[in-house]
C-alpha cells in the first residue's frame, strides 16, 4: 500500500500531530496502518500514542578495527578515507570512529587484510502495537551525528500490505532525504507565514528534486497571511487540508492526547485529509 | 567576545524569532550566525543587504566513464549507499562521496568529482554582520557548512570587536546542531510547554552536558499549557539548570515576521520586558 512520508522545511508545523491524528484516524477507518518515527533525533510520536514495544534492536555504523600484527603502516587506509577517520603513525593507527560514514573501504582496500568492521552504536530502533496501528521510531545517541543509517534502519521495517506513515525530520538535507526518498507521496505540512513560506518552498524544491509527487497541509490556517496559499496556487501544488488555530486541540496536544480523539471536527477534518491525499496521489500515478 | 548559540531540539519553539529580537536587544554589539543551514530564516526578520556571496565545496561524487567500464559490476556490489544503478548511472543524492568505488574499480573508469553543496553570505543588518548560508537541496555536509559560517562570524565579531556572537541553532540534536553548540559559552534553550518540548528539552541539555556548554532554558508560549510549564520548571530546579525566563503567546510574533521585523521592534509592553529580561540573563551568565 501507500507510503506517505509527512515533512516540512520549518520544524514545529505540525508533522507529528499530522501523522498521528491521520493514523489513528485510518485505524479507525478499519485499514491496516503502520507508523514510522524517522525523526531519530527528536522522536515525538510515541509520547502521543504510548505503544507497547515488543522489539529493541540497536544499530550501528560499521567501523574500522585494526590488528595491528597484520598491519604494515603503509598508510593507505588513510589516504582512501574519504571522511579523516584514520590517522596512521610509525607504529600505531588511530581511530576517529565519530568520523567515520562505514563505507567499508579501508577494510576492503588494506593490502594486508588487517582491518575488520565491528559496529559502533549510534542508536536503537524500537517497536510494537497500539491497538491495531503498528509502531516504530528511533532513537538517535545525544551526542551522535550522523543520523541517515539509523533512519535507514526504521525504513527496513516498512510493511508492504500496511498503508506506511513516515513521520520525517524537518529541514532538506541528508537525514530528511533518508526519511523521504522511496515514498510514493509527501504531505509538505507548513504555517501561512513568512518563515513557512521559504521553507516550504525549500522542501518543495527538495520532494521535486527526488521526483516525488507532494501536496501541502496548512497548519494554524489562520495565523499568517495568504502567501502561502498564492505560492501553492502559482506552483501547482494542491492544498490538501486546512487545519485552523485551536486553542482546545493545542491543549490536548500539550498534554500528548490525540485531538481527533476528543474533538469531533478534528476527525472529520483528517477523513477529508486522507481522500484528498488519495485523489491527488491517483491523479499522479495516472499521469 | 560571548558566544551564544540558541538552540531547542524540537522545531517550531520560537528560537529565530528570539534570536531576532536579541540582535535588537544588543544593540550594534553583536554578529549573527543563521546556524539553521537547511531552512535558513534569521535573513526574514533583520532585513540584510548582501555584502559577500562564496561557494561551499565539501564532498565529491562519483562519475563512472563509460567508454572504460568493463561491466564487471564490482562497484555495485561493494558500494553501500545504493548510489550506483544496474546501467551504472550514479544518483548524486545517495552518492556518499566516500570515493570506495573510485578506488576498487579494476579499470580505473571512476573518478571523484568536488560538488558544490551550498553557498554562504555575508550580509550587513541594522544589527549587525549576518552571516547565514544556503545548503544545497539534499546535500550533505551541513555541519560543515556551520562550522564554516560559525568561524567566519567568529572572526568578524573579533575584527569588529563586538561583545556578542549569536547563533541561531538548527533543531534536533545531530550534526548541524553538534557544530553550532560545541565550544560556546553558553546555549539558550527555547523550549514550549508541550509533551514533545519536554522530551526534546531533556535530549538536547544531554547534548549541551556532553559537549560541556552551560544552558539555561527559556519557556516560549508559556501560559498556553501552565501545567506543562510548571512539569518544565520542576525539571529544571530538579536538574540545576537556570531558567531564563517564561514568554507568553502573543500573536504579535507573527505579525512582526510578516512585517519582516523583530517582534520587539513591533510592539511595546509586557512581551517586550520578558524578552528583555531572557537577553539581559543571557548577557549576564
Amino acid at each position: 500500500m501507500l507510503n506517505l512520508a509527512i515533512a516540512s522545511g520549518k520544524g514545529g508545523t505540525g508533522k507529528t500531530t499530522i501523522a498521528v491524528n491521520l493514523a489513528l484516524t485510518l485505524i479507525k477507518e478499519g485499514l491496516p496502518v503502520q507508523l514510522l518515527d524517522c525523526d531519530v533525533e527528536e522522536p515525538n510520536a510515541h509520547l502521543f500514542l504510548k505503544p507497547e514495544f515488543s522489539h529493541k534492536q540497536s544499530v550501528g555504523i560499521p567501523v574500522p578495527s585494526i590488528d595491528l600484527s597484520k598491519c604494515s603502516f603503509c598508510g593507505y587506509c588513510a589516504e582512501v578515507c574519504a571522511f579523516n577517520a584514520l590517522a596512521v603513525l610509525k607504529d600505531n593507527v588511530m581511530i576517529l570512529s565519530e568520523l567515520c560514514h562505514g563505507c567499508g573501504s579501508c577494510a576492503y582496500l588494506c593490502p594486508e587484510k588487517a582491518i575488520t568492521e565491528n559496529d559502533r552504536p549510534i542508536g536503537i530502533v524500537e517497536s510494537g502495537m497500539v491497538n491495531s496501528l503498528s509502531f516504530a521510531h528511533g532513537i538517535l545517541n545525544p551526542g551522535e551525528a550522523m543520523s541517515p543509517p539509523l533512519i535507514n534502519a526504521v525504513k527496513n521495517l516498512i510493511n508492504s500490505e500496511a498503508l506506511t506513515i513516515i513521520d520525517a525530520p524537518p529541514g532538506t538535507s541528508c537525514p530528511v532525504v533518508a526519511a523521504v526518498n522511496d515514498c510514493d507521496f509527501c504531505l509538505l505540512v507548513t504555517e501561512p507565514t513568512p518563515f513557512g513560506l521559504n521553507d516550504l518552498d525549500l522542501a518543495y524544491q527538495m520532494v521535486s528534486k527526488l521526483g516525488i509527487s507532494a501536496g501541502v497541509v496548512i497548519n494554524r490556517s489562520d495565523l499568517g497571511d495568504d502567501e502561502v496559499e498564492a505560492y501553492c496556487s502559482k506552483n501547482n501544488l494542491p492544498v490538501l487540508q486546512k487545519i485552523p488555530w485551536n486553542l482546545e486541540a493545542a491543549r490536548y496536544y500539550a498534554r500528548g492526547e490525540p485531538a481527533v480523539k476528543h474533538l469531533s471536527e478534528w476527525k472529520v477534518l483528517f477523513k477529508v485529509l486522507y481522500n484528498n491525499i488519495i485523489n491527488v496521489w491517483e491523479g499522479a500515478v495516472r499521469k | 567576545m560571548k558566544k551564544i548559540t540558541v538552540i531547542s531540539g524540537k522545531g517550531g519553539t520560537g528560537k529565530t524569532s528570539l534570536v531576532g529580537c536579541f540582535a535588537s536587544l544588543a544593540g550594534d554589539k553583536a554578529v549573527l550566525v543563521d546556524g539553521d543551514v537547511d531552512a535558513a530564516n534569521l535573513s526574514l526578520i533583520t532585513k540584510p543587504v548582501r555584502l559577500e556571496a562564496h561557494e561551499f565545496w565539501a564532498s565529491k561524487v562519483a562519475e563512472i566513464n563509460l567508454d572504460s567500464c568493463e561491466d564487471c559490476g564490482l562497484c555495485l556490489e561493494l558500494c553501500r549507499f545504493d548510489a550506483i544503478s544496474g546501467d551504472y548511472a550514479i544518483d548524486p543524492v545517495a552518492c556518499e562521496g566516500c570515493g570506495f568505488c573510485s578506488h576498487a574499480c579494476p579499470h580505473g573508469a571512476i573518478t571523484m568529482n568536488d560538488r558544490l553543496s551550498g553557498k554562504w553570505f555575508v550580509s550587513q543588518t541594522p544589527y549587525g554582520s549576518l552571516v547565514h548560508a544556503r545548503l544545497g537541496i539534499a546535500e550533505e555536509n551541513s555541519g560543515k557548512l556551520v562550522t564554516t559560517i560559525r568561524n567566519k562570524g567568529e572572526q568578524l565579531a573579533e575584527s569588529e570587536q563586538k561583545d556578542y556572537l549569536i547563533i541561531d541553532g538548527p533543531p534536533g540534536i545531530g550534526c548541524p546542531v553538534i557544530a553550532a553548540l560545541s565550544g560556546v559559552d553558553a546555549a539558550l534553550i527555547v523550549t514550549e510547554p508541550t509533551v514533545s518540548g519536554i522530551h526534546d528539552l531533556e535530549r538536547i541539555l544531554a547534548v549541551c552536558r556532553h559537549f560541556g556548554v552551560e544552558a539555561s532554558v527559556c519557556i516560549n508560549r508559556y501560559d498556553l499549557a501552565e501545567e506543562q510549564s510548571k512539569t518544565i520548571e520542576e525539571y529544571c530546579l530538579r536538574e540545576n539548570v537556570p531558567l531564563a525566563g517564561k514568554i507568553p503567546f502573543d500573536r504579535a510574533f507573527v505579525k512582526a515576521m510578516i512585517e519582516g521585523i523583530p517582534v520587539v521592534d513591533y510592539v511595546d509592553g509586557v512581551l517586550v520586558e520578558k524578552i528583555s529580561e531572557v537577553w539581559n540573563i543571557m548577557n549576564c551568565s
